[in-house]
């Protein structure tokens, strides 16, 4: 067989247990790899190092507050969904020191920054999670401030996307336009048809590393056909996403109408609605840390008893907490009501004036990981039946 | 160089779980006692120093009629009295008795119940003298206990969280339990402070750190009850170690005599 040269429009062949060969060009340039596996009853990120490692043969179920994995013989390697784990749990981990001081004689002295770290490689990147890169990257690199230690993660980073097959019913990735089909922010992705993964190439070093795999024999190049009916895969998916419709005795499927939801929201800030869903809602803050887009962080500074060794924090904090909005004379957002109307106007309405974009991609983990199975698209639909005229 | 803290700690109705865990700081023991000189402190060293304190820890539950003269009194001696643990600052296990006759409940364990002087409430300290700090947990926890006394001494407020537990399981990665396992888990309305230990092995919180600010018990237990999870196990899981603290205490109360909110 000829090596072939994988070309930036063209799709390429590899057999689903090569894809071991594409962890393993990944380890050795260095890279801590990480994947998909199953632990603890979901499919969450982990350090991959063996193909077998990989979820292969396992069905998510998901509904709110609701995760369950089933075995399906019949399901490739990727065909469960999003997991509680998402990109932000790397790029912006729940804690990082951010400034070391000491005090020396008197003297006080920063220490160095942490070393380097190791670029990081993901494999199985979901479409919705792509565009929720997009939205963090806007917030950390593309705003007043720079990120320096996002940035040093990003730009590092090796996306290998992947193209759902699939959705769960708290999936409604087409609702907010950001998949199924992962068409940006990858370096390769993969689309899995039977037995072998049809790669696509996003990027530079994603045809540099295809091409190491091109010259060791593994890929086959895509016919004009074949690579018309993949292409199709995750757009078939998205028609049948629009046109789900809820059945008795299975999960509903979610689906959220964006239009005007700006004003929709801004005009319906003393809806009776904010006062129901607090009646249900734990402000346990699980749906904005399970969030692949929500950002918030408090800096805390932690010292030894000495006081001499003072290193300065920064943890993910999140809206449904009192501290969050804690001044000098008590919470800004006191109750619960009105913790979770902030919550859900900066996501969907706050956001597009701030950032230019939803700050939803509709994964649906905030609907899935709420203990008590409150789900944002019923809040809204809820709000637009009954908003005043 | 200015006087050190005078730091002592005293123990009413208790197991003496939160003082081993003074004693378990290990490390941070000899930067402690640099930093404040430990004058009370009997579990850990015989030579006991008079007040008055600048910092007073106080273990345990008030028990018996003796304990409420002697808080009184510790409470004159001490400038910044901090109450550590689930007995100090809830009742403890022990309260549970404040759901029975205190009679019953004495002749059921002692031989020869008239020697025993015994409340007929376990109460927390609070409800005896004011309280400046309540260190959660059953036990506290290590590095919360060192934070508390490294903010009173340099003087500045401890970073203690009054948020869920499911903050300390999203930060661990932890995969949910309710969500993933069908398990009724106290942590959406339990106090972060221990880690979120039991969640990372596979099991529910148990609210050892007590109630969360602003628990929502009524919608978490509802939800619970609508998935299958029978009522009395869920009295249970608020009747435990925090059963006394007001907020786990009303949501018994509902669960086990269908009083509250939404009772049938």
């Amino acid at each position: 067989m000829l090596p072939c040269t994988p070309a930036a429009d063209s799709l390429e062949w590899l057999a689903r247990p090569a894809l071991q060969a594409l962890i393993d060009a990944l380890t050795a340039r260095g890279h801590r790899v990480v994947g998909p596996q199953v632990a603890d009853g979901a499919v969450v990120y982990r350090d991959l190092a063996d193909v077998n490692q990989l979820p292969a043969g396992w069905l998510d179920e998901q509904d709110g507050g609701h995760y369950r994995l089933r075995r399906d013989d019949a399901a490739g390697w990727f065909d469960h969904v999003v997991g509680p784990h998402s990109l932000k749990n790397f790029l912006f981990p729940p804690r990082e020191p951010i400034q070391r001081l000491v005090r020396e004689d008197g003297t006080w002295r920063e220490e160095p920054a942490p070393q380097e770290q190791q670029p990081l490689a993901v494999i199985g990147v979901r479409a919705c999670d792509l565009a929720a890169l997009r939205v963090q990257d806007r917030v950390f690199l593309h705003g007043g401030h720079v990120d320096v230690a996002y940035q040093a993660r990003r730009e590092k980073l090796f996306v290998v996307a992947v193209n759902c097959r699939r959705a769960a019913a708290t999936c409604f990735c087409h609702s907010m336009k950001c998949g199924p089909a992962a068409t940006h922010s990858f370096d390769l992705a993969l689309t899995e048809a039977g037995n072998r993964f049809a790669v696509e190439i996003g990027s530079e070093r994603g045809r540099e590393i295809l091409s190491a795999l091109g010259t060791a024999g593994l890929l086959t190049p895509c016919t004009a056909d074949e690579a018309d009916r993949v292409r199709t895969i995750p757009h078939d998916l998205e028609r049948t996403m629009h046109a789900r419709v809820a059945e008795p005795g299975v999960p509903r499927p979610r689906s959220l109408d964006t239009d005007g939801i700006r004003d929709l929201l801004y005009d319906n800030l003393e809806h009776p609605r904010w006062r129901v869903v607090a009646d249900r809602c734990l402000s346990c803050a699980n749906c904005t840390l399970v969030c692949p887009t929500c950002f918030c962080s408090s800096v805390e500074e932690v010292a030894d008893l000495s006081g001499d060794d003072v290193t300065r924090e920064r943890r993910w904090a999140s809206c449904f907490t009192l501290a969050h909005s804690q001044m000098h004379s008590g919470a800004v957002h006191a109750t619960v009501a009105s913790r979770y109307r902030q919550w859900l106007t900066h996501k969907l309405a706050g956001w597009i004036d701030q950032f230019g974009t939803s700050g939803c991609t509709g994964c649906g983990r905030c609907i899935t990981w709420c203990p008590v199975a409150i789900d944002l698209t019923e809040e809204v639909a809820m709000i637009r039946e009954s908003a005043p005229p | 160089m200015p006087k050190k803290p005078r730091l002592a700690v005293f123990k009413f109705a208790s197991c003496d779980g939160c003082q081993l865990q003074v004693l378990d700081a290990q490390d941070s023991l000899l930067a402690i006692a640099e930093r404040v000189e430990i004058a009370h402190f009997p579990e850990a060293r015989s030579q006991s120093l008079a007040g008055p304190y600048d910092i007073g820890l106080v273990e345990g539950s008030i028990s018996t009629p003796a304990d409420i003269a002697r808080i009184q009194e510790i409470r004159r001696e001490c400038r910044f009295l901090v109450t550590i643990g689930a007995c100090a600052t809830a009742g403890g296990i022990q309260a549970l008795r404040n759901w029975c006759r205190i009679d019953e409940v004495v002749g059921s364990v002692y031989a020869s119940p008239v020697y025993v002087e015994s409340l007929a409430q376990s109460t927390p300290i609070s409800e005896h003298v004011p309280v400046d700090f309540e260190l959660r947990g059953c036990p506290i926890d290590t590095g919360q206990l060192v934070e508390l006394i490294t903010a009173v001494v340099i003087g500045r407020q401890p970073r203690v969280p009054r948020h869920s537990v499911c903050v300390e399981c999203k930060e661990a990665g932890t995969v949910c339990v309710t969500v993933a396992h069908g398990i009724a888990c106290l942590g959406p309305a339990t106090q972060a402070g221990c880690g979120a230990i039991c969640p990372a092995h596979g099991r529910e919180c148990f609210g050892c750190y007590g109630p969360a600010e602003q628990p929502n018990l009524v919608s978490l237990t509802g939800f619970y009850e609508h998935r299958g999870t029978p009522r009395p196990h869920l009295a249970r899981l608020v009747r435990s170690f925090n059963a006394w603290a007001p907020d786990f205490r009303h949501e018994g109360d509902r669960l086990e005599h269908g009083t509250g909110a939404d009772s049938p």
